[in-house]
């Protein structure tokens, strides 16, 4: 019997089995635990977290394991099984102000309060590969000292300090009905889109693509000159009011990445001159996503500043519709199913058009 | 929610029935009203993320899942076919989480889940078939802006997409759209019928089945009740025409179906079947022949056999 060109079932119950076969590798080297990814590829499950929309290192250690690697597919993963989750309710909005800061840098002011704290930085590491790390015996336990005077437990904002003098625009409350913050995994993207949905869209976006997206604002396709006012690393509380309580109680601490940019805006008829803000926020340590998500957060605002629109960053619809990398990677992956019924709709077609074409041909020879 | 509910709304793998929560369902089956009551409008919905990739049929899958029940009995096809990857993976996963029947037969079937095909057998008014949506705008191509798309549809101004099919006559003589052939729905709604061959586009006019579209990435839901006006656009000198072939259903005989050509030899061999593989084998274990039946089964067994043992 003709068969049109099948993958039957066995045939997909057979692919399974070989990815779960080149997932375990050689079987001579040690099995990959859940406890080493999640304490040595921090910054993977880091990213998985922030763009899988769930903080639950276990689970982004696991997807990344069942991903081998795959960060995308581990966002996928994450993705799918975050959406059968039940919402109880929201959170009140995390205080960063009262962050247990492990990192805090501003590159507007040279001092501050609070202090510059460099942190864990890659920043000025030379990169050369360090082949201590390849030893068989491994690194040891490296332990760093600790300093004298300890961190201070409240470190103002950078953005407030210059609040105080009106010289940037103060963090206004929601539009409309306040309160109600947007939810696109249980709403789809309206727009014009309010800035709560811009940012929650940016902060489950890709990070090569904002990343990209960020970089163009700075090579002049929307330029908006920014300062990277601060950017903060560490632990802050989630807290949460229970109905039948009326005050909150904590429920836990996470840990968050935090860039706030100081943009110049000239003013327009309705503002004076004033520095603008561009946010960014990860789960984790997303530094590079935090910074490129705030510049794009800023272009964004293009609008709502009376700014011309005309670069693809600022550009609300494209930004929002093509950052999301699960449904990019569905897409552009989807070409892999059979299309043969369009194809041969296709076929039929250029035929035709062929065939009208070269008997139009033969009449002018003729 | 009562103990005997909750039986009945438990399925596989601890997921509720059919996979998706029932808080979800309600609000997508509302959304299904809605765009039953408005044919033709694109309804946006809170789409949830599915275990599957978006671009591979979650929108559908979300439309099935939501009117599923343990009395439906489910049949799934991917260019006409039960048998290709896709369709065998989606029915997996019914089968899966929601433990209903399912076949390849058309005409026993409750609910047709398809992506680019309506099947070449008649459909009932007990029957639903859903559509799984990769791009729901049929404006999108001329405007890529939402925005802009949706006052167009508000204002039913649609002269862009007429202008598109004249510069096609313009051009080429003809209007250069094979499949994802624009149509007016109830007079109102400009509507993209899905990647389905134009060929299949007059059979949903009139259609006596419940229509439902289900686009997961894009995030919106349209349908077509039974017996509502579907043209496909034209003009009166350039009226709408269906693909024709020169040849037959080269296995099952049939002059009427969409046929898919299959490459036989690289000589430029090749013949047409059915790409609805039910219709087709239905049609010949009723002993309808084609010309080549028995030796095109052999010579593409051999044809695929020999490029199998290729690639190994």
């Amino acid at each position: 019997m003709y068969v049109a060109v099948k993958g039957g079932e066995q045939a997909i119950l057979n692919s399974h089995k070989l990815i779960a076969e080149e997932r375990r590798g050689d079987t001579e080297v040690p099995e990959l635990s859940l406890a080493q990814i999640k304490e040595q590829m921090q910054l993977a499950v880091d990213r998985v977290m922030t763009e899988g929309s769930l903080y639950d290192r276990d689970l982004a250690a696991l997807a990344i394991k069942q991903a081998q690697g795959d960060l995308l597919e581990a966002i996928f993963l994450l993705r799918a099984y975050r959406t059968t989750l039940t919402r109880f309710g929201e959170s009140e909005p995390i205080d960063t102000s009262c962050m247990a800061v492990r990192r805090r840098i501003s590159a507007a002011y040279k001092d501050l309060p609070g202090g510059q704290v460099l942190g864990p930085s890659y920043d000025y590491t030379h990169r050369l590969l360090d082949f201590a790390l390849a030893a068989e015996e491994g690194v040891g336990a490296p332990e760093a000292e600790a300093a004298e005077a300890g961190v201070d437990e409240s470190i103002p904002r950078v953005t407030d300090i210059l609040n105080h003098e009106g010289l940037i625009e103060e963090e206004t409350a929601l539009d409309g009905d306040a309160g109600a913050v947007a939810d696109l995994t249980r709403e789809p993207l309206r727009f014009p889109a309010g800035r709560d949905l811009r940012l929650q869209n940016l902060a489950r976006g890709d990070e090569g693509f904002l990343l990209a997206l960020g970089y163009s604002t700075q090579r002049g396709y929307g330029r908006n000159h920014p300062f990277a006012g601060e950017i903060r690393l560490g632990e802050v509380a989630v807290e949460f009011v229970p109905e039948e309580l009326g005050f909150p109680i904590e429920l836990g601490e996470i840990t968050v990445t935090e860039c706030q940019m100081i943009n110049q805006f000239a003013g327009s008829a309705g503002r004076p001159p004033q520095f603008t803000r561009g946010y960014g926020l990860s789960f984790g340590h997303c530094e590079r996503k935090t910074m490129a998500m705030a510049l794009v957060d800023r272009a964004l605002r293009a609008r709502e500043l009376d700014e011309t629109v005309e670069y693809p960053a600022q550009d609300e619809e494209f930004v929002l519709y093509h950052s999301d990398n699960v449904e990019a990677s569905g897409f552009v992956q989807h070409l892999k199913l059979p299309h043969y019924v369009d194809f041969q709709s296709e076929l039929q077609l250029i035929r035709s058009l062929r065939r009208r074409h070269d008997e139009e041909q033969q009449e002018a020879a003729e | 929610m009562s103990a005997a509910q909750q039986q009945a709304t438990e399925g596989d793998d601890g997921y509720n029935f059919a996979y998706l929560d029932e808080q979800t369902k309600r609000m997508i089956r509302r959304c299904l009203l809605k765009a039953v009551a408005v044919p033709g409008y694109q309804v946006p919905f809170g789409g949830r993320e599915m275990p599957l990739p978006y671009g591979w049929g979650t929108g559908g899958m979300q439309v099935t899942a939501s009117i599923i029940g343990r009395d439906d009995t489910l049949k799934v096809i991917d260019q006409g076919a039960d048998d290709t990857t896709n369709a065998v993976n989606i029915r997996r996963f019914f089968a899966r989480v929601a433990e209903v029947p399912t076949t390849e037969s058309t005409a026993e079937a409750s609910i047709v889940q398809t992506r680019h095909r309506v099947p070449e057998d008649p459909m009932r008014e007990d029957q639903i078939i859903v559509y799984q949506v990769p791009q729901p705008e049929p404006l999108r191509p001329l405007e890529p802006r939402e925005i802009e798309c949706r006052k167009m549809h508000a204002y039913k101004e649609y002269g862009l997409m007429q202008v598109s099919l004249y510069e096609d006559i313009a051009r080429f003589g003809e209007i250069a759209t094979s499949y994802s052939y624009p149509v007016m729905v109830g007079d109102r709604y400009l509507m993209s019928p899905t990647p389905i061959p134009k060929f299949d586009n007059p059979k949903m006019d009139d259609f006596p089945a419940l229509q439902l579209f289900g686009a997961g990435r894009e995030k919106r839901i349209y349908a077509i009740p039974p017996y509502t006006k579907v043209k496909s656009l034209d003009f009166d000198d350039h009226p709408f025409a269906v693909q024709q072939w020169e040849e037959d259903c080269a296995l099952c005989g049939a002059e009427d179906t969409f046929l898919d050509e299959v490459i036989l030899d690289d000589q430029g061999g090749k013949m047409y079947v059915c790409s609805d593989s039910h219709y087709c084998a239905r049609r010949r274990a009723e002993g309808h022949e084609g010309k080549l039946s028995e030796s095109a089964a052999r010579a593409y067994a051999a044809a695929v056999g020999a490029a199998e043992e290729e690639e190994a």
